[in-house]
């Protein structure tokens, strides 16, 4: 399927113009929460992701058909029976995670990312196009997750995606591992950074605050 | 005695929502520029999270855990579990109670409704209280336990929230680097303060 100008427009900008995460101030919570390993960074990425996409299309699909009253609650089933689909498959397939990501599977439904695109691009546009931006916002966060966890299970274990890059002096290598960046306050300052470098070499983001 | 104290500083201290959990961070951010406002909805969620977290803790208790549903008498419905149906439970809870406390406060309180009025809505997509509840299932509290939960974990919200408000308006007059204005520096702050919070652990 060739995409169109506007469907590839749709799908790249959430990745880096309109980033859900840094522009938007979306899901900040969950971006926060499960970045302590890239592990469960990447499954929450893709959990986000999924959700997303197909409640984009759901919504986008009944669009006409929904009350304007009561969208907000239609679209709230949606979604929610779309996390309580996602959460089975990672408690069915992946027991260790689904505890290591404890509460906030379930608080995708709660993510601002999932309800902000439904409200703002499903209910007026097709499905095709509402895809396409569902999954293009679901990645935007993703690479958004999976920076953070990067920086912070790099230095804070000196391992990636569980596998030893730095071996750390505990196991008899050299590394002495950053207790700080496991903790809370460190995820704080990491995107912190990272909006201070986006918005340094992007002059028009920078609001007249 | 011993039990409310240890719950009041894990809610608000230890266990913070906001700043060792990361939850209601999307408000939390957005709603603290000014201290005024962030009392505002500070208190908004006090008031939701008590109501709601005991409410859900009794649905989860007599409908939707394992074998909840005994008193019924009937032997088809003793052993369901319906804890599958959980997440969709609370956040219907959530907005239904939101939802019947603005018409209430609308109706018989205006002067309560005028103050709060435009924090309830935001308050039916802020992660904490849905968080709240999750957290109450996660660690099965009895009814009690959960009432108390509720009043001190949405107080230590409250507290992050008008603290972190305070910190801004005085970052006002300050010489911030152009890029870190704003979003960037309300983060730095607010990992400041759950270093803060951090030394609270140890009690």
């Amino acid at each position: 399927m060739a995409l169109s100008e506007q469907g590839k427009k749709n799908f790249l900008e959430p990745l880096f113009k309109n980033n859900p995460v840094f522009v938007q101030i979306l899901g900040v919570c969950s971006a926060l929460a499960v970045t302590t390993s890239m592990k469960t960074a990447l499954t929450m990425a893709l959990a986000v992701t999924f959700v997303t996409a197909f409640s984009n299309i759901g919504v986008s699909v009944i669009r006409k058909i929904i009350p304007g009253s009561i969208r907000m609650i239609v679209e709230m089933t949606i979604i929610a029976t779309l996390v309580i689909l996602v959460d089975q498959l990672i408690k069915a397939f992946s027991y260790d995670l689904s505890k290591q990501l404890s509460v906030y599977v379930g608080l995708i439904i709660t993510n601002c990312i999932v309800m902000g695109r439904a409200e703002a691009f499903a209910l007026k546009n097709g499905p095709t196009d509402s895809l396409l931006d569902g999954i293009g916002n679901g990645l935007g966060y993703g690479a958004v997750l999976l920076t953070v966890a990067f920086f912070r299970e790099l230095f804070g274990f000196g391992k990636i995606f569980g596998f030893v890059v730095l071996p750390t002096v505990q196991n008899g290598g050299w590394y002495v591992p950053n207790g700080l960046m496991v903790t809370a306050p460190a995820a704080f300052f990491l995107i912190g950074t990272i909006i201070w470098i986006i918005k340094t070499y992007n002059k028009q983001m920078q609001d007249a605050e | 005695m011993e039990h409310v104290l240890s719950m009041f500083i894990q809610g608000v201290f230890t266990q913070n929502l906001a700043l060792s959990l990361f939850l209601g961070m999307c408000t939390f951010l957005a709603v603290s520029k000014k201290v005024s406002a962030a009392f505002g909805l500070g208190i908004a969620v006090i008031v939701v999270q008590t109501i709601t977290i005991p409410v859900n803790n009794l649905l989860y208790n007599y409908v939707l855990r394992e074998g909840a549903l005994a008193w019924t008498g009937v032997d088809a419905l003793a052993s369901l579990d319906l804890n599958f149906l959980s997440f969709i439970t609370f956040i219907g809870v959530i907005a239904a109670i939101v939802q019947i406390l603005e018409m209430t406060l609308d109706r018989f309180f205006p002067p309560l409704y005028n103050a709060l009025g435009v924090f309830l809505p935001l308050i039916t997509v802020n992660c904490a209280i849905m968080g709240g509840s999750l957290f109450m299932q996660q660690r099965d509290y009895n009814f009690g336990d959960s009432v108390l939960y509720g009043l001190f974990s949405g107080i230590g919200w409250a507290f992050a929230i008008v603290v972190l408000a305070g910190i801004r308006e005085k970052l006002e007059y300050s010489h911030v680097p152009k890029g870190l204005r704003g979003l960037g520096v309300a983060f730095m702050t607010a990992g400041l303060l759950a270093m803060a919070f951090m030394t609270f652990s140890g009690m």
